[in-house]
């Protein structure tokens, strides 16, 4: 700590800052654009200017950039000296002289951090009196808007996505007062990150094109604190809503995940939320077919009768549902009749990651703390298309050897542009080995491609490596040469970790990755293991059942069960769709509750319309074993409902019939003691600041008495929210709120998202009250074996052809994909090979192969991949016709008969 | 009166060549560097008192006993020269580029074994041609020579050195600028500290010199220090370059010792304003320093006595202003330059000098109001040293503000008269 003076009060500050962050982590208002906290600083807006002062009789001092000015213990610095505060209007109305007087008609208005900059600078007159400078917009894709002459040329956006994360089709062109950020023509914005631009711009130049067109202002919006569905990572989101619509998502800083940044399918992937194909209200189906809506109440009254008179009812969860839900059906079914939603295969992989999460002794870090990590062994992932968030965070990781020699000429850790100058672009040890050439490639200092059997052998070896101990596999030269140099990386390195995860369904692979995990742990280093899982509750459903749905089926099939309950989970993305129909003809009642219509639910006697993520509240588990609470945005005008309110209608126990959220909870952990944590994910709904709830609406929300005036001008009473402290209106309590249910970030002179300055500890750092969450697996002591079960080598074979999974980040999730935003983004369907397989099987490329999996044939386009060493061919994973094959599959291939 | 830097230079406009340059002393001062330690090099020219030519006067010797030595930071080190010159009214490194490129050669090579550099570049104006051909073939003949490449004289230092051409811009002549241009980035300059002595080109240790002052340095090595600092008329050693140019009888460049007077300069040297023109000022160091006026004549053109009377050295190239010319067309048109040479990095500049220049053409055209006196004022505060992130827009305000300070009236009588009074 330093003791700095500001207009000579004392503070304390921390070493190693610079006095930008400083003034802000005290308090102050300090004007700045270019900073960011997670970029840095390079000083080029001069918004940040302060008076520093020699010592106590220097009264004179000069201006200098806090931003670029180190923490220096003694320092005298001065924001509210007259030349600084003058410097500051005078650079602000050098911004405006360009800049467009039109605010109301701005998509940034109400939101705009330099509006607020302008505002708090005090410059308010205009004295410009000549043209401004315009430029002309692109089209960036269907995600962003862009509007140039709003540009104030902070330089913000390149450095985060050309240098942060690592873009390569966006830029800065020109120069003087002409410097240009876009493309270097109109098209399509590459970067699975490029959302972010929508926060970490200053202006109104990048905004969220899915909320325009829908548009409302940030005051007239309804929030909630939530959780990203559409991965297994649990980003931390702000929803928003109005009449009844979900109109975007932000990113909801959490300084143990995702900081500052989320990903494209978190951001641009919500709009299934208002799909058409959203089920609405309770449907029966009669025999004939037809479906006939049911009122709420007659729909609980038929199925708590078909209940009472079951033989037998099973409830089959999900990895997409809360643990609530999962947790009242487990109630409803009885424990040993409840089934994950999953395949048999993929729920043994998730156990294996949770078994080893629990017992390999090795730490699981979090997306955070994966910034920490000096060298990375990515074994068989795609990351940037299974847990996109999480290349952000290995991309920065993998920077943090060659910013070693920054630290050594002495080089602040914020001097951002100085320490890239020094790095040169050099790589970090980060090693990926795949099945195919993956999106985080270009970081990696080497990569290998190979079968996920040879992959799951090469990390055998590499751990074989670290400690002869482990098992060993033979490899092929190539491989054997990859091994030796990532083994010697990872031990050469002080924070090695490995990252592996479920997406090739190789438990194997799982296993070798945990032997490197533990081998480097033994050889004394501080190794991490980081697992990805496929849903967004992945592990928490796997933390309450053994069983999974071939079990389900076996109990219809056996005749013991003569109705299924199915939660938030379409079956034929489960297992082959002849299974899932066997199933069905013999399943008795079926009753499904779920948001979106699929071809599990035409299969139901009765639909019940779930809530999303924005339409319910509950509590999901990450990759890291992070117990995560989401809440409710709004509440719908329909039928729809958070699952668990569903099935409370059908339980009989009584405690849980009226229960609200914290009451089920209660339960749950009672259940689940290893759920403990989860209590604490969020304060309950008894919470109160003094007697205050927390506003979901901010105190400017408007027209709340006109919204309605055309059906009935009296206004409606507000929904009551029993199962959280937050309200559904803009009454209560103004100020910070527990970090957990933070619903959006304002704070007076702060409208933008940069607001979330004061409600962080230190700028940059832990939230106040600390982030949310709670990690409910801790590495403790091991007690681990070395795994040994090496797959035999991988032998093509050409009559039964291996198909590996590939992942898109836009197309591979289910529900994001129904997005309309992102439909523009997903690939069609395709077969990818090698040069020689395609060559030997005459495959052009675009010319269609026929595949046969599990009975079913299928015709796809031939893409041919050069990186694909052959032998096995790629599918992608997760569409209509591929989603519920069981990876790896086999098939036999040929160019389409015509 | 000796003319070590430009005696030898042919009159004929050709360059002196290697024979040539062998039979006048070329390469002595080489082969006396390295019979020394590259620390007793820099020594030498630390007491030479040779300051840096390229407008900030800097200490050469001082500039290069800041680069850590390899066994501190192991791996390459650099040396540039910079012969971007772009200064408006400048044009001294071009007559030493076209005329004597081994000098300059000579002295990169010199400098190079004094800061244990391994490769070096002569970064070029895009518009000095001849200078690159005389440039390619002095070197392709010093590599011929054994001056360059392996075990340069038989002494175990090897030294690499190649020309660049820069792509046209002002501001790659600032060294940071300069050299993420070299690597191929755009040329904004960088934050310093990190200096590029620490860490510069590919961010290693980088030495940036101007043309003129690596010239110097191989005669301070074959002559010695005592007859360098005789050269010079003030307490910095060797001579320099003056250039005039402007509305005089002799514009024109003349190497002659340093802290000789402006007004000998003016009036010996360029013969004086032509017939019918008046002196009303100059800038005394190219475009971006302040005014001087009739009053400063006697003013000696060192670094210390220039900065003593308001304004630059800069790179000794005076610009004269006469009473015919309308002083607010002659900074309009700088400010004109130097917005347009703006790099676009921070704020002050990139805003302010377009700002300024919309300004004063309004001034110009007769459209000026009193109130952008008082712009002017902010402005030229604003865009002050220290506020900007590098020289560029302090430069561009040091002949404005000296303009508003000394021809104040003359910017009233634009406002009064509706017009420009000059036209
Ligand atoms: C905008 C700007 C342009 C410059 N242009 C040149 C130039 O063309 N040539 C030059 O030698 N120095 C130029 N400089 C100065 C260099 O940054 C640097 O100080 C100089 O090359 C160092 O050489 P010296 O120490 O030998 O003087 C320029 C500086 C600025 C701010
Ligand atoms: S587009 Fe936005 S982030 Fe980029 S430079 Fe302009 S204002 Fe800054
Ligand atoms: S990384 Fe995953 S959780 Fe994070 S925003 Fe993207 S899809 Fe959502
Ligand atoms: S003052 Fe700023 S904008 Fe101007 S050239 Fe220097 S860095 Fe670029
Ligand atoms: S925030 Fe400090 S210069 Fe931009």
């Amino acid at each position: 700590m330093a003791t700095i003076y500001i207009d000579n009060v004392p503070y304390e500050v921390k070493d190693g800052e610079n006095l930008l962050q400083a003034c802000l982590s005290v308090g102050k208002n300090l004007t700045y654009f270019c900073w960011h906290p997670a970029l840095h600083s390079v000083g080029a807006c001069r918004q940040c200017a302060v008076i520093r002062y020699r010592d106590e009789n220097d009264t004179r001092g000069r201006i200098v950039m806090a931003c670029m000015e180190p923490v220096a213990d003694q320092a005298r610095i001065s924001i509210d000296a007259p030349e600084a505060k003058k410097f500051r209007a005078q650079n602000i109305e050098s911004l405006m002289i360009n800049h467009p007087h039109d605010c109301p008609v701005c998509d940034e208005g109400g939101e705009c951090h330099l509006q607020d900059m302008t505002v708090m600078s005090g410059h308010n007159y205009r004295r410009y009196r000549f043209k401004k400078r315009t430029h002309l917009n692109q089209y960036l894709g269907p995600f962003l808007h862009h509007e140039m002459n709003r540009c104030i040329q902070c330089y913000r956006c390149v450095r985060f996505y050309n240098d942060y994360a690592e873009g390569k089709d966006f830029g800065v062109f020109a120069a003087h007062d002409d410097v240009y950020f876009g493309r270097y023509e109109p098209g399509v914005l590459e970067n699975e990150f490029s959302g972010n631009l929508v926060e970490v711009c200053p202006t109104g130049v990048f905004t969220d094109k899915t909320l325009r067109k829908r548009y409302t202002r940030k005051w007239d919006l309804t929030n909630a604190p939530s959780i990203c569905h559409q991965c297994g990572l649990g980003c931390n989101i702000i929803a928003s809503e109005r009449y009844g619509s979900l109109r975007r998502i932000l990113n909801r800083y959490n300084g143990d995940v995702n900081g500052y940044f989320i990903c494209d399918r978190g951001r641009f992937g919500y709009e299934y939320v208002n799909s058409q194909r959203r089920i609405q209200h309770a449907l029966k189906q009669e025999p004939a077919g037809q479906w006939q809506g049911l009122k709420k109440d007659t729909a609980i009254r038929e199925i708590r009768n078909r209940i009472r008179a079951a033989k037998r009812v099973i409830g089959i969860g999900s990895p997409r549902a809360s643990l609530e839900s999962n947790f009242l059906l487990r109630e409803l079914a009885g424990a040993e009749h409840f089934y994950a939603g999953v395949s048999e295969k993929e729920s043994r992989l998730i156990k294996e990651v949770l078994h080893i999460l629990r017992h390999s002794g090795v730490r699981t870090p979090s997306l955070k703390e994966t910034e920490t990590y000096d060298a990375i062994f990515v074994i068989g992932e795609d990351v940037t298309n299974t847990a996109p968030r999480l290349a952000l965070s290995l991309r920065q990781a993998a920077k943090n050897q060659p910013k070693e020699k920054a630290k050594a000429l002495k080089i602040a850790d914020w001097n951002d542009a100085a320490i890239r100058e020094v790095i040169q672009g050099q790589k970090g040890p980060l090693f990926i080995a795949a099945p195919y050439a993956t999106r985080l490639d270009d970081a990696a200092l080497a990569t290998h491609q190979a079968h996920p059997d040879e992959i799951a052998r090469l990390a055998f070896a590499v751990a074989h490596h670290v400690d002869a101990a482990a098992a060993d596999a033979e490899l092929p030269e190539k491989a054997k040469a990859f091994a030796r140099q990532v083994a010697d990386a990872l031990v050469a390195a002080k924070k090695p970790l490995i990252v592996a995860g479920t997406s090739l369904y190789s438990p194997s692979l799982i296993h070798a990755a945990a032997n490197v995990a533990m081998a480097l742990k033994k050889a004394g280093k501080e190794a991490g293991l980081t697992y990805t899982v496929p849903e967004v509750n992945s592990m928490g459903l796997m933390m309450m059942t053994d069983q999974y749905l071939e079990q389900a089926f076996e109990q219809v099939y056996s005749g013991q069960a003569d109705m299924v309950i199915v939660v938030e989970n379409d079956l034929y993305r489960r297992l082959p769709a002849d299974q899932v129909d066997e199933f069905f003809r013999k399943a008795g009642t079926v009753v499904v509750l779920d948001s979106i219509a699929h071809r599990t639910g035409e299969h139901a006697h009765f639909v019940l319309p779930a809530g999303t993520f924005a339409e319910s509240s509950g509590t999901v588990v990450n990759n890291e074993g992070r117990a995560q609470r989401f809440f409710q945005v709004y509440q719908p005008r329909n039928d729809i409902q958070s699952t668990w309110k569903w099935l409370q209608a059908f339980v009989e126990k009584e405690q849980l019939a009226a229960a609200n959220l914290d009451d089920v909870i209660q339960q749950l952990t009672m259940a689940y003691p290893e759920l403990e944590g989860v209590r604490e994910a969020a304060p309950g709904a008894q919470f109160r600041v003094g007697t205050q709830k927390i506003p979901r609406e901010p105190h400017r929300y408007s027209g709340r008495t006109a919204m309605l005036a055309h059906i009935n001008v009296s206004e409606p009473k507000p929904p009551e929210d029993p199962d959280s402290p937050l309200s559904f209106t803009m009454e209560g309590y103004v100020g910070t709120p527990p970090a957990p249910l933070t619903p959006f970030f304002w704070s007076p002179g702060w409208n933008s998202v940069q607001a979330v300055n004061r409600y962080q500890q230190e700028v940059g750092g832990m939230l106040r009250g600390g982030n949310p969450g709670r990690r409910l697996i801790e590495a403790n002591g091991s007690s681990l074996q070395y795994f040994t079960d090496i797959p035999a080598a991988f032998h093509p074979d050409n009559f039964h052809w291996n198909i590996v999974p590939a992942y898109h980040i836009f197309g591979s999730d289910e529900l994001s994909a129904l997005s309309e935003p992102l439909q523009e983004r997903i690939p069609a369907l395709y077969l990818a090979l090698s040069p020689a397989d395609a060559q030997a099987l005459q495959l052009q490329p675009g010319q269609q192969a026929e595949l046969n999996v599990s009975g079913q044939t299928l015709r796809l386009p031939v893409v041919i991949r050069p990186d694909l060493p052959g032998g096995y061919v790629l599918v992608p994973k997760g569409w209509e016709a591929t989603a519920g094959w069981l990876f790896p599959v086999q098939s036999s291939l040929k160019p389409m008969q015509v | 009166m000796e003319k070590p830097l430009t005696a030898h230079i042919p009159k004929d406009g050709s360059w002196l060549r290697l024979k040539d340059y062998e039979r006048v002393g070329g390469y002595q001062g080489l082969r006396q560097a390295l019979k020394m330690t590259p620390k007793e090099v820099i020594d030498m020219v630390k007491d030479a008192g040779l300051r840096g030519r390229g407008g900030a006067g800097f200490a050469t010797g001082l500039k290069w006993s800041l680069v850590p030595t390899p066994d501190q930071i192991p791996g390459p080190h650099y040396l540039i020269a910079n012969g971007d010159e772009m200064e408006p009214g400048t044009f001294k490194d071009r007559l030493l580029l076209e005329g004597n490129p081994h000098q300059l050669i000579e002295g990169m090579i010199i400098g190079a074994y004094a800061i244990q550099a391994e490769f070096s570049y002569v970064f070029l104006r895009w518009g000095y041609q001849f200078a690159e051909k005389a440039l390619e073939e002095a070197i392709h003949e010093a590599y011929e020579a054994g001056y360059l490449g392996k075990n340069i004289l038989g002494s175990g230092f090897s030294h690499e050195l190649s020309v660049h051409i820069s792509a046209g811009r002002y501001i790659c002549g600032e060294e940071t600028a300069l050299i993420n241009a070299l690597e191929g980035k755009r040329a904004n300059p960088r934050a310093k500290p990190p200096f590029p002595v620490v860490s510069g080109f590919f961010g290693r240790p980088t030495v940036v010199n101007n043309i003129e002052t690596l010239s110097n340095v191989p005669h301070i090595l074959s002559k010695g220090v005592s007859w360098y600092k005789s050269l010079s008329k003030c307490e910095d050693g060797g001579t320099k370059l003056y250039g005039v140019s402007g509305k005089v009888k002799r514009p024109g460049l003349w190497e002659l010792p340093l802290g000789t007077s402006f007004r000998e300069i003016l009036e010996e040297h360029a013969g004086g304003m032509r017939d019918g023109y008046q002196f009303k000022g100059a800038l005394p160091g190219g475009g971006s320093t302040d005014f001087i006026t009739a009053e400063h004549l006697d003013v000696a053109m060192d670094y210390n006595s220039v900065a003593k009377v308001g304004s630059r050295m800069g790179t000794g190239t005076i610009i004269v202003l006469d009473d015919k010319t309308c002083v607010v067309g002659m900074v309009l048109n700088l400010e004109h330059f130097f917005a347009q040479e703006s790099c676009g990095w921070c704020t002050p500049c990139r805003e302010g000098l377009p700002w300024t220049e919309k300004l004063l053409l309004a001034l110009e055209n007769g459209e000026g109001k009193m109130e952008d006196l008082k712009i002017f004022d902010d402005l030229t505060r604003y865009m002050g040293p220290g506020n900007t992130f590098c020289a560029l827009a302090p430069g561009a305000m040091e002949p404005l503000q000296s303009a508003l300070k000394h021809f104040r009236a003359d910017f009233e009588r634009h406002i009064h008269e509706h017009r420009c009074p000059w036209k």
